[in-house]
């Protein structure tokens, strides 16, 4: 066991993976030599050689395409998006393309790809190096969504997502890549995609969050348990989709009372879905309605992010709602 | 070099270039994969206008350009990452109107699985003809990856990548050609210049004099060839593939022919395009100079080409009548490989799908004729 930041195990994983398999392959801008805008990809090209880790043009498309066609062609690629912000000329490439392959072509063609790229806020980005476009992802069938919380996640899950025999999304919360260390298991490392992580337990009320979220509501749940001696239990969800509903059913239905937090904007956001799926399997067991705590519906503001992100003490203030309620 | 216009044989068939060496049976096997273009086309318009199909896409005048490329290129390790009016370049190689057919029909037994409209044909056998998408230009930096993997893997093979005039202002178009580039990768850019994407004219397309110039600003060589003459389509892609295999990058080839039917069966070209252009287009017939040419040198009698036709009709009735009796896919079609595996909210509603149709009493053994 070693202790690494996230970004330090994301790049661990990478490593890992690659060794194992050499048709492993990472594309993206600024990968090489440099190693990334955030090091994610920091030593590779020294390890495993320009034909293996390299550096393309900028564009996001060109990335997408190239890597769809490596995985066509029997390779695993790693496509790293240096922003999140900067996907949309990929849109295309994502959802018509490498999430409709198999599909289209009677699964005679396949994508096994990874497009990792840093998500969300707390970096002072402003409009266009802050979003959290999961929601835009997670309306397209046929692709995995997985937003990792913790560095033995972000390596289990990235290493997951090589292995997967479909194009998967990873979004790394940029806020966390640096902000804690933790112990992360050395060599292969798995966890499952579509597996929620519960956090902390309890029964009071369910917390669902992922990425730079959870441990804002971790700490939201601490504050609870010492003001009012509530236990409430915080869930991971860590894979966006194909989401494990049975598990987030059976946690609303335990708890009964119900918090979503993301930081992306509110309308048609990720937490939507899961009121929408606890409305239709679940609602006999709700003693609350389902309260959301997310980004503001407005584009992402620069000075003022710390008002426009969800803080412990939003978190707070709904749990506190839902806890209320008769 | 980029702006002159290779070409062998003349509308009347009269050689006026270097005829390359090619043998007589890929000469045949060019003549057969036109004419079957032809005969294909005639029916599935035939089949759309009496609503068996719901669509298709003509290919007439432009025949010479997919059938010519396609002949430089070997199935064992190459690859097509072909446009939607490239019918030609599956029947080079062999698929049999049959499996074009079951597509055009959507039945069940449809590589697609009736998930795709027609014409968005997949092959994997017995050439990897890559699964077509309807939007525009994205299959270029595809084919750029597909052909970097065999470059990384110290193979030979080369992808061919098709696409038409309107293509060349997609976004796919400069990525693709801008990687393929930076990268030397084995990729043969086809730009099958039809001189219409839709109803918008070559000249509102692009303020090039020509698609071959474009070539330039990617670092890769461009030429020019007459679309309608297969030799020196032929030739021009049998060079560019070679470059390609040698390791000396990809070329950007421009084939100028004309589309002289509709952009699709929706489509009603006398609006838009003039009469005097496909008249004069109508002299310049690539099948027409061809057999002229295959007669000249004795390759084939008229006779012999005329059981051929008649042998490409027969060919492609007999596939219509076969498909359009094989019935629709399984209901279970919608929901499987959208993932390897089935994920459990999708096996809840396919449980639900084939129980509420079932209980209609729909949707669960559509045999027959179609239009079912």
């Amino acid at each position: 066991m070693t202790e690494l930041t996230l970004v330090q195990a994301v790049n661990d994983g990478l490593k890992t993976k690659m060794r194992e398999d050499e048709t492993v392959l990472v594309l993206g801008e600024d990968v090489g030599p440099k190693g990334g805008v955030f090091l994610a990809t920091e030593g590779l090209t020294a390890e495993f050689g320009e034909e293996r880790c390299f550096d393309t043009p900028l564009s996001e498309d060109g990335i997408i395409g190239v890597g769809i066609g490596l995985a066509l062609n029997g390779m695993k690629p790693v496509c790293e998006i240096q922003f999140q912000d900067f996907i949309f000329p990929a849109f295309d490439q994502i959802v018509s393309e490498a999430a409709k392959f198999r599909y289209r072509s009677g699964g005679m063609y396949t994508v096994p790809m990874v497009i990792r790229t840093p998500y969300g806020g707390g970096i002072r980005g402003g409009l266009y190096h802050s979003q959290s476009g999961e929601a835009y992802f997670c309306h397209t069938p046929g692709l995995k969504v997985v937003v990792p919380s913790t560095p033995a996640d972000a390596k289990g899950l990235l290493i997951s997502a090589i292995e997967d025999p479909d194009p998967v999304l990873f979004l790394e919360p940029k806020a966390l890549y640096r902000s804690f260390r933790q112990e992360v298991p050395e060599g292969i490392w798995r966890v499952p995609l579509s597996t929620v992580r519960e956090v902390r337990p309890g029964d009071d009320a369910v917390v669902f969050c992922y990425g730079a979220m959870v441990p804002v509501c971790e700490r939201a749940a601490e504050r609870i348990a010492e003001a009012r001696g509530a236990a409430v239990r915080v869930v991971d969800l860590r894979t966006l989709l194909p989401l494990d509903e049975e598990a987030v059913i059976a946690a609303a239905r335990a708890c009964g009372r119900v918090v979503v937090v993301h930081e992306a904007p509110r309308f048609c956001g990720y937490g939507a879905e899961i009121s929408a799926l606890i409305a239709e399997h679940a609602i006999d067991a709700m003693e609350a309605p389902v309260v959301r705590v997310t980004g503001f519906d407005t584009p992402f503001p620069n000075t003022l992010e710390h008002y426009y992100l969800p803080d412990a003490r939003r978190v707070v203030d709904a749990l506190e709602r839902v806890l209320d309620y008769e | 070099m980029s702006d002159q216009l290779l070409q062998i044989l003349d509308p009347t068939g009269r050689k006026v270039g270097p005829a390359p060496r090619v043998r007589r049976e890929v000469l045949r096997r060019l003549l057969r994969a036109m004419l079957m273009t032809r005969h294909f086309d005639d029916r599935c318009m035939k089949l759309q206008r009496t609503g068996k199909i719901g669509f298709s896409v003509p290919n007439l005048g432009i025949e010479a350009v997919s059938a010519g490329a396609a002949a430089a290129l070997d199935p064992e390790r190459d690859w097509i990452a072909p446009s939607y009016r490239d019918f030609a370049m599956a029947f080079y190689h062999g698929v049999s109107a049959e499996a074009m057919m079951d597509t055009q029909f959507g039945n069940a037994a449809d590589n697609n699985r009736g998930r795709q409209m027609p014409v968005h044909f997949t092959f994997r056998e017995p050439v990897r003809f890559l699964s077509i998408s309807s939007p525009i230009g994205t299959h270029l930096p595809q084919a750029v990856g597909i052909a970097l993997a065999m470059k990384k893997r110290g193979e030979d093979g080369v992808c061919l990548a098709s696409f038409g005039d309107g293509g060349t202002s997609s976004l796919g178009f400069h990525s693709g050609l801008n990687f393929a580039g930076v990268f030397g990768a084995p990729v043969v850019f086809l730009c099958q210049n039809n001189q219409w994407a839709i109803s918008c004219p070559i000249d509102k397309q692009t303020a090039s004099a020509t698609i071959a110039a474009k070539a330039e600003a990617y670092g890769m060589p461009g030429r020019r060839v007459d679309g309608n003459d297969v030799l020196a389509v032929h030739k021009a892609v049998t060079e560019a593939v070679k470059r390609a295999r040698a390791g000396e990058g990809p070329t950007l080839i421009e084939a100028v022919t004309m589309r002289m039917g509709g952009h699709s069966t929706s489509d009603d070209p006398s609006r838009y395009v003039p009469a005097e252009l496909l008249a004069e287009w109508r002299e310049k017939d690539p099948l027409i100079r061809f057999q002229r040419f295959l007669v000249d040198q004795g390759v084939m009698g008229e006779e012999e080409i005329a059981a051929l036709d008649a042998e490409c009709a027969e060919e492609c009735a007999a596939a219509a009548r076969a498909a359009a009796g094989k019935g629709r896919p399984a209901l279970d079609t919608i929901f499987s490989d959208v993932y390897a595996e089935l994920p459990p909210h999708l096996r809840a509603q396919q449980d639900w799908c084939i129980r509420h149709y079932s209980s209609r009493g729909e949707g669960v053994d559509e045999k027959g004729e179609f239009p079912l």
